[in-house]
């Protein structure tokens, strides 16, 4: 972990990418996000962490309208994020989304799972599709298994499948949903190291998870939330060794033991 | 550890000899506990006394050859069937043109096993589909190419049994399907048709439909103009078949897993996209079973089609039993039908397995 500061390249000059401003959203009256404000950077990784239901999931899901916020606003890359469809569209050609449960699709094989998006959404050849479909499957190790179905492939490797789905469609930026909650233990490491991979590219990423040893080592800023709202985000060190909320203390002293 | 490894000997055990084998399987199954026994021995002398007369009145004293005197017969007259098969089959087209409907027939039969195999699904064997129904039609109809025309009126037996359902069967799928998806819709104007139309339909009985089309229907065109009677009626069945398609299919929609859906919004597929290639072929496969029983029901429903006076397979049947030295012999003559029928379900579901083993992907 001494080389954090090599890892975690200067961002300070890069522009914003995604601005999240007085945003709120409610199912029927459960108030889910409250009053959420966040300035992301490109380049820039956060891990998002707090209790179960803290609506940490929903908010990384608002930002690629799986979820639809009711007000505030969300601009992502310049773009604002409303009920046009056009918009919607645009959006989520440049931002990837990497599930817990992987969702594959499991009639189609590794190689369409990951060439389905590219041919109908890009539009490029089939071709085409399937040697940027090879490149990523490389960069996940998984190349001997493309002509698989997803259910011959063990948790880890459906999940950098699916990680791979995601990077053939070119984004900018990752979100990331608690990907290594529903996997074995001996299976988070593998789909860590291809994390790590993409941030030491420069990916921007947006994560979702409990694995605080990725967070000390990858995230450019940590933040907490509780009961739909943001209560304290920091660097790393500073939020690890020294929080400032109560709240974040008593999190904190039960996921660390 | 070393002492445990050491403990365990290389030895294959083998179950004792009663357990396998034929013996062991028959202990097991039949002769487990007293009333087992007493039920297997009791079954097997109902099949004893029911089998063994059944096929000596099929197969050993009965006659086959058409002109025999089935009167004089003391088992199954076949000959019923040798003599009548001509009409049984194909009605009152014309007896002397038989050979255009065969050839339809076996054209018919043969693309339908070809398109068993999946290899072959591409766009040439729509083509060839397209092309083969053309020639069936004109072989059918008649009057181009120098052959006779004949009355579509005259199309009876297995032509018209084949007709309805080939042609209800697959109209009826893809309207199924759009009313499932309908009938999930977002805008409300298409979500309260389809459910209306498929709570009306489902809720009327084919006979009632196929009455519509035949008595009222006509009342509503304009004067001079008629639609066919067989035509009525094929749209009577594929607009009733298709309600309960749709309630299948939506059966399977519902079955999907969220997932699926957000993982192919977050890609960027759009609505079309994402049902065409992500969520029907899934929701489909798991339908499978359901709607092959829809269908098999609806295959055999088109034999309704007696009560508006249509010569299927069944009526022309009864037109040969009516002929009085024919009469009383209708357990042959039903027989007969049934086999047919029975035939053309087993290759319906004999498919329908094969193509759920073929489309398993483990997941």
């Amino acid at each position: 972990m001494n080389e954090n500061s090599n890892k975690k390249k200067d961002i300070s000059n890069e522009d914003t990418i995604i601005k999240i401003i007085n945003m709120h959203k409610w199912y029927g009256d459960f108030h889910v996000l409250n009053d959420i404000n966040l300035d992301i950077k490109r380049r820039e990784r956060i891990v998002v962490c707090g209790p179960s239901g803290s609506g940490k999931s929903t908010l990384i899901r608002c930002i690629n309208r799986l979820e639809e916020h009711q007000r505030g606003q969300i601009i992502v890359d310049g773009i604002e994020l409303t009920k046009d469809l056009k918009h919607i569209e645009k959006v989520r050609s440049e931002v990837g989304m990497v599930f817990q449960h992987f969702n594959l699709f499991p009639h189609l094989t590794i190689l369409e799972n990951l060439t389905i998006g590219p041919i109908w959404v890009r539009k490029i050849s089939k071709k085409e599709a399937e040697d940027i479909a090879m490149h990523y499957l490389e960069k996940v190790q998984i190349v001997e298994q493309a002509a698989k179905f997803p259910g011959q492939l063990s948790g880890g490797q459906q999940q950098r499948v699916a990680i791979a789905r995601s990077l053939c469609m070119k984004p900018n930026i990752m979100l990331f949903d608690e990907v290594t909650s529903a996997l074995d233990p001996e299976m988070v490491k593998e789909v860590l190291d291809v994390m790590i991979s993409l941030a030491r590219d420069g990916m921007t990423m947006i994560v979702v998870t409990h694995e605080m040893g990725f967070a000390k080592s990858v995230a450019h800023r940590v933040v907490f939330m509780d009961e739909g709202m943001l209560i304290e985000e920091n660097e790393p060190e500073e939020f690890f060794n020294n929080p400032q909320n109560e709240r974040t203390k008593t999190f904190l002293g039960q996921i660390l033991h | 550890m070393e002492t445990i490894n050491e403990n365990i000997k290389k030895e294959i055990v083998k179950p004792p000899i009663s357990d396998v084998g034929i013996i062991g399987w028959t202990r097991e199954n039949l002769f487990s506990s007293p009333i087992n026994a007493i039920l297997t021995l009791g079954l097997l002398s109902i099949l004893w006394f029911s089998i063994i007369p059944l096929i000596k009145w099929a197969f050993i004293t009965s006659t086959w050859a058409p002109d025999s005197n089935c009167r004089e017969a003391s088992g199954a007259c076949w000959s019923f069937i040798s003599a009548n098969y001509k009409i049984i089959l194909f009605g009152f087209y014309p007896q002397d043109v038989l050979w255009r409907p065969i050839t339809a027939i076996i054209l018919l039969c043969t693309l339908l096993v070809i398109s068993r195999n999946r290899n072959y699904w591409n766009k040439y064997l729509g083509y060839t589909w397209l092309v083969s129904l053309g020639i069936m039609g004109a072989l059918l109809k008649g009057g181009i190419f120098g052959l006779a025309p004949v009355d579509i009126e005259k199309w009876g037996g297995i032509i018209l049994t084949l007709q309805l359902s080939v042609f209800g069967l697959t109209a009826s799928y893809p309207l199924g399907i759009a009313l499932a998806l309908g009938r999930q819709s977002k805008f409300p104007v298409i979500k309260t048709f389809c459910v209306f139309y498929i709570e009306l339909i489902r809720g009327v009985p084919l006979i009632s439909l196929l009455f519509m089309s035949s008595v009222v229907f006509p009342l509503f065109l304009p004067e001079g103009v008629s639609i066919n009677a067989i035509l009525r009626a094929q749209v009577a069945i594929i607009l009733f078949t298709a309600a309960y398609i749709a309630e299948v299919v939506r059966g399977g929609l519902q079955g999907m897993n969220k997932g699926q859906f957000e993982a192919a919004d977050a890609i960027g597929l759009n609505y079309a996209q994402t049902m065409r290639l992500i969520i029907l072929p899934q929701a489909l496969k798991i339908v499978i079973p359901p709607s092959v029983s829809v269908l098999i029901s609806a295959f055999k429903d088109t034999s309704l089609v007696i009560i508006i006076g249509l010569h299927d397979l069944l009526r022309t049947t009864q037109v040969a039993l009516s002929e009085p030295k024919w009469m009383g012999f209708s357990s042959e003559a039903y027989l007969f039908l049934a086999v047919i029928y029975f035939l053309c379900c087993f290759f319906m579901s004999t498919y329908s397995r094969k193509l759920e083993k073929e489309l398993d992907t483990g997941l």
